[in-house]
C-alpha cells in the first residue's frame, strides 16, 4: 500500500505550483479556503504570507461576527480560521464563534465547531476558564474530553446501546481519571462493566483505565490473561486485525497490565507464564508489528517474577533486535538490552562486539542508547573505559538535554565509584574541567560518607593509588589532578602507618622540580609538604627544597617556602597549626577578626587610616567614579595566570582576597607580621579549606563575560551542568558570537598570551580572575577585547562595558635564528613592505642604537649586525615569524618587512613607527 | 500520546493534534525544533529520537514527514505503526491520498485521526469502523464533497490521457 502512496505523494508536490494542472485548479477554486491556500503558495516571502493573512484575517472577523452570517458560511470561515492558526497567526476572535457554531448548528456545522475548540483551545486556556460557568460547554468538553467537570453526563453514555458512544464515553472517563482520579473512584465498577463489555473496542477503551490503576486489581489477573489468550488465538473479529496479526494494539495493553501485575509477585506472575509463553511463540511475521508485541513481551517477562525457560526466549529475541540490520530493530534491542542487563548483565557479554559497534554508529541516538547501556553495566573494573566513552560524547554534544542528562550520570558513577571516576575525569578533563569539580572531590573526600570506616578505606585507597601514581611518569598529568593529589597526600598519608613521610616528600619534591609544574601547583605541592614533615628525614628534605625556594622569583612560593621552613623545625607550633584530620571538629572561624584588635589599636595609635566597612568604601568608590576596572587592568600582567591567583586564602582558581586591592586597610593588617600570616594559615588551610571559597562565593557579584567571549549556548550548558563541557579556555571551534570577534581577530592557535578578564565584587572586595587565552589569526594594530560587567549593589544589578586595547605588540615575541637560517626564510614568504623610519641617533652607532630601541620595545631579536645593515626577527605563535631587514639610508632606517602572514608586516611597521617616534 | 505533527519536506506545517494542554508560543517553540531536528536526520538513521524527555517517532512519507512524541515508556514500535494506520486510513478514504489531498481538506484528515486516536489514545484500531464512522458523518454532508473526490478523480483520468 504504501508504494501506492508514495508513488501518488511523490508525483503531486508538483502540482502546487503548477496552476494549469486542471486538478488542482478546480480543487481549490472551490472553496475560500482553497483561494487562500492557492494565494499562499503564489507569495514568494514571509512579509507577503503575513500581509494577506491579517487581510484574510480581517475579512474573517466581519464574517464571523455579522449576523447574517449562515451556519454554512460560518463552518467555512471556521475552517479557514484553523487554518490561519495553523500557519503561526492568531485568529483568537474566532474562538467565541467556534464554540457557538458546536452549540447551535447541525450535526455537522456542530462537528467542525468542535474541530476548531479542540484545535484553538486546552483546558488551560484562559478563555475555558472564563467559559467554565456556562453549561453550553459541557457538551463540548465531553467530546473533546479535555475537562474535569460532571461525570454523570458521560457515565449515562456508558449504557448507550451503540458501542461507538460507549467507547468514546469509557475513554472520556479514563481522561477524567488522569486529571482528577478521586471524581471518578465512585464508579470503579462501571469500568469493570465495560471490561466486560460484549464489544471488544469498548473492552479495549477500558484497559487504559486499567492500565492507570491496575494495582488494586490483582483479581482480575486471571481475566487479563483469558483475554489475552483469546487475542492471541485470533478469537476476535477480523475487523481487529492489523496485517494479519490479531488486535496488536490490545495484546501490547494487556501485556503492559500483565506486567504491573506480575512484578514482584510469584503467584500472580505463575499464571502468566503459559500465555506468554504462547505470545512469543506467535509472533512469527517479519513485519513491524509483531517486533513491537515481542518487545513488550521481553519486557514483561524480564519485570515478573523470572522463569528460567522463558528468559532464556526472551533472551533470545533481545538477541535477534540487537543483531538486525534494521536500525530500528537494533535500537530497541540496545533498549530491552539496556532494561534486563541489571539483572543479567551476562547477556550484554554476549553482545560486546555489537555493543562496541554501536558506540561508533553515525547515529547519535544509537550511540547514545548504548552509552546508557554501558551505564547500567558500569562496575570497578570497567569504570574507566565507560567514564572516558561519556566524556567523550560529552564534548561532541551540542543538545542541551543531552549533555544535562549525561553529567548526571557520570556524577551518579562518580558516587558510586567516587575515587575511579573522578581520577578518570581529573586525568581526561585534565585542566578544561572546571574548578569546582576537584574541589567538591576533596569535600566529598573530607567529609566523607555515613560510616567512619567506608572513609577511611577510600582515603586509604586514594592515598595508595596517589603514591602509585606519582611513582610513575607524573608529566603529563594535568596540573589540577596534580594539585588533588598532593592535598590528598598531605592530608590522609599519615593514615597509612606503614608509609614514611619522607617517601611521600620525595615524590612531592619530584613534582617542585618538573618545569611543567605551575606556580599554583608548586604552592599546593609546599602546602602538603608543611603537613607532611615529619621525622629527621622529612625535615632535611623540606629544608633543601627551602634553600632552592628561597631565591624563588614568585612570592606565593618564597612565603609558602619560608612557612614550611618555620614549621618543620617547630613541631608543637606545627601540630597545633595543622592538626591531623582525626580532629572530628570543624574549624571554627572567627569572622569579627576579634585576635586582631590589639595589632589594630596598635597600628591606628601609629598612625594608620581607620577601617572603613565595604559599603562605605564603594559609596566613596561610587563618588570617585572609580568603578571602571581601569586600574585593576592595567595593573595586571598581561600573564598574570595562576601567580596571583593562588592568593593564600583558597586554593581556588576562582576567588581570591583582596589582594589587589591597594587601599584596603584589612590587608595591610595582615601583612603585618609573620605570626598573623600563619594564623591566617590555618584558618584556611585546616581540613575545611574551602569554608573560606564558600563565603566569598556567596557574596560575589554575579559577572559574566558577555557576547563576544562566551556565547549563549556555552553559557547554558555551564550553568546547567557544572562539569568539564565548559572549558574556561575557548577552543577554537566554530561559534556564531564568539566566532564574530574571535575570527576576525584571534583563533586558539596556542599563543601563549593570555588576558585576564577581572571580575571584581565591591561589596566583598573580592575579585574572581578569569583566564582566556587568544591567539591572533590576523594581525592588525590593536585588538579590542570588549566584555561586560555584572555586579550587585544595594539589591540593584548593574552593568557595566568595557573595552580594552590590546595591542600587537603583546603577542610578538623574540624570535631566535641563526643568520643562514633568516636567508632561506626571507625568501620562503611573500608578504613584505617596506619604509623608512627615523633614526633614534645620529652618528656612528645610529643603527644599534635604534635596533636596540625597536628590541627594547617591540620585544624583537636582533639576529646580526653588518656595518650599515642589520637583520632583525620576530614571531607571533611558533610558526608565524616575522624578518626585518634594516639599513641605513640617506639618514633614515630603510626597513623592509617580510613574513608568510598577510598584514602581520603592515601592523608591524605601525608598531616600528611609534616606537621610534617616541623617543 | 503527546502530540501529532504532519509537515512538509520544506517544514511546512500541515496539521497538529496536541494531547498536552501547552501554550502556542510553547507549540510554535517545539514544532520549530522539531522540524528542524527531523529534516536534519538522515534517511538510513532510526525513526526514533531522544528528545527533550519525550520519545519522538517520526516516518517520511513521500513528501510528509508524520511525526508523533510519546512517553519514554512507550513502545516506539507500536507508535510507528499508528503512524502507518494513519496513513492508511487517509489513504483509502481519499483513495490514494497525496499531499494535496490533506492540505485542501485537512479538516477531513483531522476528523479521520479524531475517530482513530482520542485523547491521545488508539480508540478504534478497526480500519473498517474508523472509515464507517467518517463515511456516516459524510453521508449528512451534502454533495458538495462527493463533486470534488469526482473532480479528482476526473483530473486524474485527465492526466493519465
Amino acid at each position: 500500500m504504501s508504494d501506492v502512496v508514495e508513488k501518488t505523494l511523490t508525483a503531486l508536490p508538483s502540482l502546487l505550483s503548477l496552476d494549469s494542472q486542471p486538478g488542482s485548479a478546480k480543487l481549490s477554486s472551490t472553496s475560500k479556503l482553497g483561494a487562500l491556500i492557492r494565494g499562499i503558495t503564489e507569495l514568494t516571502s514571509k512579509h507577503e504570507e503575513e500581509k494577506l493573512i491579517q487581510r484574510e484575517l480581517a475579512s474573517l472577523k466581519d464574517q464571523v461576527s455579522s449576523p447574517n452570517t449562515s451556519m454554512r458560511q460560518m463552518k467555512e470561515a471556521m475552517v479557514r480560521a484553523i487554518y490561519c492558526e495553523m500557519l503561526g497567526y492568531e485568529a483568537s476572535f474566532s474562538y467565541i464563534h467556534a464554540i457557538k457554531l458546536a452549540q447551535q448548528g447541525s450535526i455537522l456545522d456542530k462537528r467542525v465547531g468542535y474541530l476548531a475548540v479542540t484545535l484553538f483551545l486546552n483546558e488551560n486556556h484562559e478563555f475555558v476558564l472564563t467559559c467554565y460557568d456556562y453549561k453550553h460547554i459541557i457538551p463540548i468538553i465531553i467530546y473533546c474530553v479535555y475537562d474535569t467537570c460532571n461525570t454523570p453526563l458521560v457515565e449515562e453514555k456508558l449504557n448507550h446501546p451503540k458501542e461507538i458512544i460507549r467507547r468514546k464515553a469509557v475513554l472520556a472517563l479514563y481522561k477524567f481519571y488522569l486529571i482528577a482520579p478521586n471524581q471518578v473512584q465512585h464508579i470503579h465498577n462501571r469500568f469493570r462493566k465495560a471490561l466486560c463489555d460484549k464489544d471488544p473496542g469498548v473492552m479495549f477503551a477500558s484497559l487504559h483505565i486499567y492500565l492507570q490503576m491496575i494495582k488494586g486489581y490483582k483479581d482480575l489477573t486471571a481475566s487479563f490473561v483469558t483475554i489475552l489468550k483469546q487475542v492471541v488465538s485470533g478469537k476476535l473479529p477480523m475487523d481487529f486485525n492489523y496485517h494479519s496479526v490479531p488486535a496488536p494494539w490490545l495484546q501490547i495493553q494487556l501485556l503492559r497490565i500483565l506486567s504491573i501485575l506480575g512484578k514482584n509477585d510469584q503467584s500472580t506472575s505463575e499464571i502468566m507464564y503459559d500465555v506468554l509463553d504462547e505470545s512469543l511463540k506467535r509472533a512469527e511475521i517479519n513485519h513491524n508489528i509483531t517486533y513491537a508485541i515481542l518487545y513488550e513481551c521481553v519486557k514483561c517477562i524480564y519485570t515478573i517474577y523470572p522463569k528460567t525457560d522463558l528468559l532464556e526466549k526472551a533472551a533470545k529475541c533481545i538477541g535477534n533486535f540487537v543483531l538486525s540490520s534494521k536500525i530500528n530493530l537494533k535500537y530497541l534491542g540496545l533498549k530491552a538490552l539496556t532494561y534486563v542487563v541489571q539483572q543479567d548483565p551476562k547477556l550484554a557479554l554476549q553482545h560486546q562486539m555489537t555493543i562496541i559497534e554501536c558506540l561508533d554508529h553515525p547515529d547519535v541516538i544509537i550511540k547514545r542508547e548504548t552509552l546508557e547501556l554501558l551505564f547500567r553495566i558500569t562496575n570497578a573494573q570497567n569504570i574507566t573505559v565507560i567514564v572516558e566513552k561519556m566524556l567523550e560524547f560529552l564534548h561532541q554534544s551540542k543538545d542541551d538535554h543531552t549533555t544535562i542528562d549525561l553529567v548526571g550520570k557520570v556524577a551518579e558513577i562518580a558516587e558510586k565509584y567516587p575515587l575511579q571516576t573522578m581520577n578518570t575525569v581529573f586525568s581526561l578533563g585534565g585542566d578544561m574541567i572546571q574548578p569546582d569539580i576537584p574541589n567538591s572531590f576533596l569535600k566529598l573526600l573530607s567529609e566523607g560518607f555515613e560510616s567512619e570506616e567506608e572513609n577511611k578505606k577510600l582515603r586509604l585507597f586514594a592515598v595508595d593509588s596517589y603514591i602509585l601514581l606519582l611513582e610513575g611518569e607524573t608529566r603529563n598529568l594535568p596540573q589540577r589532578f596534580l594539585q588533588v593529589i598532593s592535598w590528598v597526600l598531605g592530608e590522609y598519608s599519615h593514615l597509612r602507618n606503614d608509609l614514611d613521610p619522607a617517601r611521600v616528600m620525595t615524590l612531592l619534591t619530584k613534582l617542585l622540580e618538573m618545569r611543567q609544574t605551575s606556580s599554583e601547583t608548586k604552592t599546593w605541592v609546599l602546602m602538603a609538604m608543611t603537613k607532611l614533615c615529619s621525622g629527621e628525614a622529612s625535615v632535611s628534605i623540606a629544608r633543601s627544597v627551602c634553600e632552592d625556594l628561597s631565591s624563588s622569583m614568585d612570592t606565593v612560593q618564597r612565603q609558602r617556602a619560608h612557612e614550611l621552613l618555620l614549621l618543620s623545625q617547630d613541631r608543637a607550633l606545627r601540630s597545633q597549626l595543622l592538626p591531623l584530620c582525626s580532629d572530628p571538629e570543624p574549624l571554627e572561624v572567627d569572622s569579627s577578626l576579634s585576635f586582631l584588635d590589639a595589632f589594630v589599636s596598635e597600628a591606628l595609635a601609629a598612625g594608620a587610616a581607620p577601617y572603613k566597612p565595604p559599603h562605605q568604601r564603594q559609596e566613596e568608590l561610587a563618588q570617585q567614579k572609580a568603578l571602571s576596572l581601569e586600574p585593576y587592568e592595567l595593573s595586571l600582567p598581561i600573564n598574570m595566570s595562576s601567580s596571583c591567583v593562588t592568593g593564600r586564602q583558597s586554593p581556588t582558581l576562582m576567588s581570591v582576597s583582596s589582594g589587589l586591592s591597594g587601599d584596603s586597610a584589612e590587608l595591610s593588617h595582615k601583612g603585618g607580621s609573620t605570626t598573623l600570616k600563619l594564623e591566617g594559615v590555618k584558618r584556611v588551610w585546616g581540613r575545611e579549606g574551602y569554608l573560606s571559597k564558600k563565603e566569598p562565593v556567596e557574596e560575589v557579584a554575579q559577572a559574566e563575560i558577555p557576547s563576544p567571549l562566551s556565547s549563549p549556548n556555552q553559557h547554558t550548558g555551564a550553568s546547567g551542568t557544572s562539569s568539564n563541557t565548559h572549558p574556561p579556555i575557548p577552543t577554537p571551534e566554530p561559534e556564531q558570537e564568539k566566532q564574530q570577534l574571535a575570527s576576525s581577530l584571534f583563533v586558539g592557535l596556542g599563543s601563549q598570551s593570555s588576558l585576564c578578564l577581572v571580575r571584581a565584587d565591591i561589596y566583598a572586595l573580592h575579585v574572581a580572575v578569569f583566564q582566556y587565552s587568544l591567539s591572533v589569526i590576523r594581525p592588525v594594530v590593536h585588538f579590542e577585547v570588549m566584555g561586560m560587567l555584572s555586579y550587585q549593589s544595594s539589591h540593584k544589578s548593574h552593568e557595566v562595558e568595557f573595552t580594552y586595547k590590546l595591542p600587537l605588540t603583546n603577542f610578538i615575541r623574540p624570535f631566535t635564528v641563526s643568520t643562514e637560517q633568516y636567508g632561506a626564510m626571507w625568501l620562503a614568504f611573500s608578504n613584505d613592505t617596506k619604509q623608512n623610519l627615523n633614526l633614534v641617533t645620529d652618528g656612528q652607532d645610529s643603527l644599534t642604537d635604534t635596533l636596540n630601541v625597536l628590541k627594547g620595545k617591540l620585544n624583537l631579536h636582533i639576529v646580526e649586525i653588518i656595518g650599515m645593515e642589520g637583520i632583525v626577527a620576530c614571531r607571533l605563535a611558533q610558526d608565524q615569524p616575522c624578518l626585518l631587514h634594516c639599513h641605513i639610508h640617506a639618514g633614515t632606517l630603510a626597513v623592509w618587512l617580510r613574513s608568510p602572514v598577510p598584514d602581520l608586516p603592515d601592523s608591524l611597521l605601525y608598531h616600528c613607527q611609534r616606537a621610534l617616534e617616541g623617543t | 500520546m503527546q502530540f501529532m505533527l504532519l509537515f512538509s519536506r520544506q517544514g511546512k506545517l500541515r496539521l497538529q493534534k496536541w494531547y498536552v494542554p501547552l501554550s502556542d508560543k510553547e507549540k510554535k517553540k517545539i514544532t520549530r525544533e522539531l522540524v528542524q531536528t527531523v529534516l536534519a536526520r538522515k534517511p538510513k538513521m532510526c525513526s526514533f529520537l531522544e528528545w527533550r524527555d519525550l520519545k519522538v517517532v517520526y516516518k517520511r512519507y513521500a513528501s510528509l514527514y508524520f511525526c508523533c512524541a510519546v512517553e519514554v515508556q512507550d513502545n516506539e514500535l507500536i507508535t510507528l505503526e499508528i503512524i502507518h494506520r494513519y496513513v492508511e486510513l487517509l489513504d483509502k478514504y481519499f483513495g490514494s491520498v497525496c499531499e494535496l489531498d490533506i492540505i485542501f481538506n485537512f479538516e477531513k484528515a483531522y476528523f479521520i485521526l479524531d475517530e482513530f486516536l482520542l485523547g491521545g489514545e488508539a480508540q478504534e484500531t478497526s480500519k473498517k469502523n474508523v472509515l464507517k464512522a467518517i463515511e456516516q458523518a459524510d453521508l449528512l454532508q451534502e454533495v458538495r464533497h462527493k463533486t470534488l473526490r469526482r473532480l479528482k478523480l476526473y483530473s486524474r483520468i485527465g492526466r493519465e490521457m
